[in-house]
């Protein structure tokens, strides 16, 4: 374990020391995600300009929503997210193999290698955004709610990682899949909507066993509403979370036992 | 010599291969389309919420008034929004590729029309079978045209719409002849496109202070607007007046196009020779 620590503390700081050779590059990107994060808030305003309410949700409680879908979405992607979107054209090359040869688990070595400093500061716009919207909302939330709500996040970043890193695995069969990761951004557009609007196979579909509506509707609801209890969404959330990065670890395992090298 | 046929002939090639290249990708375009039906029902699940509570029209839109916008909007990024173009066109000047068509006797401009032409119509045959299943699961919701001439329009409209839509990218890319890393550029204008051409919501909801803005913004008549023309949301003048503009703003961006690739290949001999 420790081992795996400190590789990925020098993984950490190499990524740090690129990005910073590229600082115009790096700014940029700052403000597009940025940009993509007001245009969700800018939604939500036209939205309450013609209702007050989406289903049991009022619009502060949306903002809140949102702000903790980029906390947690900027997180996931500080960590993992470049480096599964390179995996298919890891796989396409055969530069795979090298990374396979390493002493170190195949999973955590494709998983891990450059981090992403932007995502960070984004993750930090979205705090701000959540804090904002509980003033708003006039709720001071108790540690305990914060501390479920961090753990909350936790779960949600790990279902984060295992829907794109099982996406990015199925390009072992399909050479050329740009559109896998797409997928992840798709699948993920709906876990900003307040759970309470889905209805029927599809709810219980991205509830259970792809969880994305739970992701973020979860640590928001502890965090707005103190009168629930938190215990139902946090277990049902780290029981699809465990499923879901087992379910894609064995996906994984199983591809690589069929996997011969991109040459041969 | 030259003539019609033979330059006809000529991009005629470059539109096969362009349908070529793209059915190695077929399994790409599935998987997109696939994909993407789980915002649209996403969408479909927010509004009838809020319609739910609202209980009335917002803006002349009934709850299935907007679900027909949203497929309408699907089926038109589908069938036009280039997705590649951009990205091929900027790795071409990056990587120094383009070398070989300044010495060959071919318009880069209509080489890259052809493809893109080629591209899309490859593109939406082998999402149509998704887009038909989803036009029967909301057949309720689909609407026909009531006048003839909006077919008219709307196809004008929506030709406009693609090349507006290709000339823009086109243009984008052309900084790479200045810019090493461009797609934080593409990403940076795509934010825009992406809220401003009517992708998230239709922008005629939007408040009444945002609609001159609106009427005479590009982005507007990339997508919102053939959209608009089909639901026969504006007519008579105002239709006019908007395939008027966007006219004016396809135009723009083919003037565009054109001067920024003269100034970035004098700018690439410049380095190269």
């Amino acid at each position: 374990m420790r081992r795996y620590l400190e590789i990925y503390w020098l993984m950490i700081r190499n990524s740090l020391i690129r990005e910073m050779n590229f600082k115009a590059n790096f700014t940029l990107w700052m403000v597009v995600e940025f940009l993509w994060f007001i245009g969700q808030i800018v939604f939500l305003e036209v939205l309450f300009s013609h209702v007050d309410r989406i289903g049991d949700w009022s619009k502060w409680e949306c903002v809140l929503l949102v702000g903790t879908h980029q906390i947690t979405a900027q997180i996931f992607q500080a960590f993992f997210y470049v480096n599964l979107a390179e995996l298919p054209e890891l796989i396409r090359t055969g530069r795979l193999d090298l990374m396979l040869l390493l002493p170190v688990d195949a999973q955590f070595a494709v998983s891990t290698r450059k981090f992403g400093m932007d995502n960070i500061v984004n993750a930090c716009v979205g705090v701000a955004v959540v804090v904002f919207s509980l003033v708003q909302l006039h709720v001071v939330p108790q540690l305990h709610q914060v501390a479920l709500y961090a753990v909350g996040i936790g779960f949600g970043v790990s279902v984060h990682y295992a829907i794109l890193f099982g996406l990015a695995t199925v390009a072992f069969w399909i050479v050329r899949a740009q559109g896998l990761i797409y997928g992840y951004f798709n699948v993920f557009n709906i876990a900003r909507y307040p759970d309470s609007v889905f209805r029927g196979l599809f709810k219980i579909i991205f509830s259970f066993f792809i969880p994305v509506i739970i992701v973020a509707n979860v640590p928001a609801r502890i965090l707005a509403r103190a009168l629930e209890s938190p215990w139902n969404g946090l277990s049902q959330l780290a029981g699809a979370a465990l499923f879901i990065v087992l379910a894609v670890r064995g996906f994984w395992l199983f591809a690589l036992r069929r996997y011969s090298s991109a040459s041969s | 010599m030259t003539t019609m046929r033979d330059l006809a002939v000529k991009y005629w090639k470059v539109f096969d291969l362009g349908l070529q290249n793209t059915f190695v990708y077929r399994w790409n375009f599935l998987l997109r389309s696939i994909f993407g039906i789980v915002p649209l029902i996403g969408t479909v699940f927010v509004w009838q919420a809020i319609f739910q509570s609202k209980g009335a029209a917002i803006n002349g839109y009934e709850y299935s008034s907007m679900i027909f916008y949203f497929m309408l909007t699907v089926f038109l990024n589908n069938l036009i929004t280039p997705t590649e173009d951009e990205w091929q066109i900027a790795a071409e000047i990056r990587d120094g590729k383009i070398s070989a068509y300044l010495t060959k006797p071919l318009n880069y401009l209509a080489y890259r029309i052809s493809l893109y032409l080629g591209y899309r119509l490859l593109y939406i045959s082998v999402v149509l079978l998704p887009i038909v299943i989803l036009a029967w699961i909301f057949r309720e919701h689909l609407r026909l045209p009531e006048h003839g001439i909006t077919w008219l329009a709307f196809a004008a409209s929506t030709t406009m719409a693609a090349l507006l839509q290709f000339l823009i990218a086109y243009s984008l890319a052309m900084i790479a002849f200045w810019v090493l890393e461009v797609s934080t550029i593409i990403f940076l204008l795509f934010s825009f496109e992406y809220f401003l051409s009517g992708n998230v919501f239709p922008l005629d909801i939007m408040p009444a202070w945002m609609q001159g803005f609106i009427r005479w913004s590009p982005f507007t008549y990339e997508l919102f607007f053939p959209a608009q023309v089909y639901m026969e949301r504006v007519q008579g003048a105002a239709l006019a007046q908007g395939l008027a503009i966007q006219t004016g703003w396809m135009l723009l961006s083919w003037v565009c196009a054109r001067v920024l690739w003269s100034l970035g290949v004098r700018k690439y001999q410049a380095v190269g020779g």
